[in-house]
């Protein structure tokens, strides 16, 4: 069975409204764009988007907060975002904010078979309200549940027809995570190479992780905030 | 004289120890890099998966897969690293990072702090800070002393919700540098020209005030 899909539209065929989504990416660094584009072409709603942030305004997961597919947000920060801070003080949409190693960690616990697991994090905030509190080396510590996703949407830079994917830079952040983490996991890389190109010592994503991947298209790679050191 | 934001993140260099791995908040944290002494070996740590941060990019040298936890786009230095998100949090929680400096809106006399939350008007998220804040050996703050309206920064007991509880260690800002120990605030500097009293009033708990009170060394 293969797992090359042709483009974005292909690979989330079974994607229907109220799915749950992890969708990789910090910032607009590593986020999957075609992915993006192609739900929100498709018009499904009421989704429930896991990811670090919210994207910007009118880029990244900001598309599909625009069109209001997004019911529900679980992320760590989404202060790039005006739009989103107002749907939220309006009701509109729903947010989890998760301390962002709390979210990984959910995420890593959810692809490694870990159900839950206590963490010092948040146990002395509002984080702690509800969850059960257990003291261990002298800390509190709270107990935090793992995350499988039904999709999780990833972007890496190269990948090949097995699903090995490897990353680049700080764009790797939360996809590999949520690569282990997804039901069903699509990655869209910037280019397919051949099986067997990738030395095995340098893939970040094993294949068995990857069930569809396909060679995205037109990346613009947004820079969110351009600086730079003036010459001389 | 109150301190400007340059003079805050210069202040803060000092307490840098060679070795240290080191990670930099968004804002005035950012700026401490460009004091950090040559003569010692610093690592910063950028919680979106590096360690190695190096200076900003000369233009056309930038690359948008390259960027800092408060989305800037920046360089590697040489025996740099990559890694995922989970994995930098890894290291984060189990304490590997000596040190975390960062911004907040309110801090406590007992070390509490509050930097991620203001109900019903603000809606940001805590991002990375109640990790760093609770994993990090040391944790300084910078900050203003007080808000714009006038109000002290520097309580007995937090209002906003908590980011963390005895987390933080030493505060900066453009008055005083303050130690939070057991026993309670001790005023350690003052910026120059910047009197005793008019720390004490503008700093709502109660400070443990030493014979000597020297002036911050910029």
């Amino acid at each position: 069975m293969t797992k090359l899909f042709n483009n974005a539209n292909e690979a989330i065929f079974d994607i229907n409204d109220g799915a749950t989504l992890a969708l990789g990416g910090f910032g607009l660094c590593g986020i999957p764009e075609n992915l993006i584009s192609a739900l929100r072409d498709k018009g499904i709603k009421n989704l429930t988007c896991i990811s670090n942030n919210a994207g910007v305004d009118n880029f990244g997961i900001g598309l599909l907060l625009q069109t209001r597919q997004v019911n529900k947000m679980v992320s760590s920060y989404v202060g790039e975002n005006k739009l989103f801070e107002l749907l939220v003080l309006s009701g509109e949409l729903n947010l989890e904010l998760v301390p962002q190693g709390t979210l990984a960690e959910r995420l890593r616990a959810g692809g490694a078979g870990i159900p839950a697991f206590y963490t010092p994090t948040g146990a002395s905030t509002i984080i702690a309200n509800n969850k059960e509190i257990k003291w261990y080396n002298g800390k509190p510590c709270i107990l935090e549940n793992a995350i499988i996703p039904d999709f999780s949407l990833v972007k890496a830079y190269k990948g090949d027809a097995m699903g090995n994917l490897l990353y680049r830079k700080t764009a790797r952040n939360f996809n590999p995570v949520m690569a282990t983490a997804g039901k069903i996991t699509i990655a869209e890389v910037e280019e397919i190479v051949p099986v067997g190109s990738i030395d095995p010592d340098m893939v970040h994503t094993p294949g068995i992780y990857v069930h569809r991947i396909f060679q995205g298209k037109n990346y613009e790679k947004r820079i969110e905030k351009l600086t730079i050191t003036k010459r001389g | 004289m109150a301190l400007t934001r340059e003079q805050m993140a210069q202040r803060i260099a000092k307490e840098i120890q060679n070795g240290f791995y080191v990670n930099l908040g968004i804002g005035i944290p950012t700026l401490v890099a460009n004091y950090i002494p040559t003569n010692i070996t610093v690592t910063l740590q950028s919680e979106n998966g590096l360690l190695g941060i190096g200076r900003f990019p000369y233009q056309g040298e930038e690359d948008p897969d390259l960027i800092n936890a408060g989305k800037e786009t920046i360089t590697t230095n040489i025996g740099a690293s990559f890694f995922s998100s989970a994995e930098s949090f890894a290291m984060i929680r189990a304490g590997k990072v000596d040190l975390s400096i960062l911004g907040a809106m309110e801090v406590s006399e007992t070390g509490d702090i509050a930097n991620w939350i203001i109900p019903g008007k603000v809606v940001k998220g805590m991002g990375g800070a109640m990790d760093l804040l609770t994993g990090t050996k040391r944790v300084i703050v910078v900050m203003q002393h007080k808000s714009k309206d006038g109000k002290s920064k520097i309580l007995k007991k937090c209002t906003l919700p908590l980011s963390a509880s005895n987390a933080v260690h030493l505060i900066v800002t453009e008055l005083a540098v303050l130690e939070i120990t057991e026993k309670g605030m001790h005023l350690l500097e003052r910026a120059p020209g910047v009197s005793i009293d008019e720390i004490v009033k503008a700093t709502e708990c109660g400070l443990i005030i030493g014979d000597n009170v020297p002036e911050m060394k910029i």
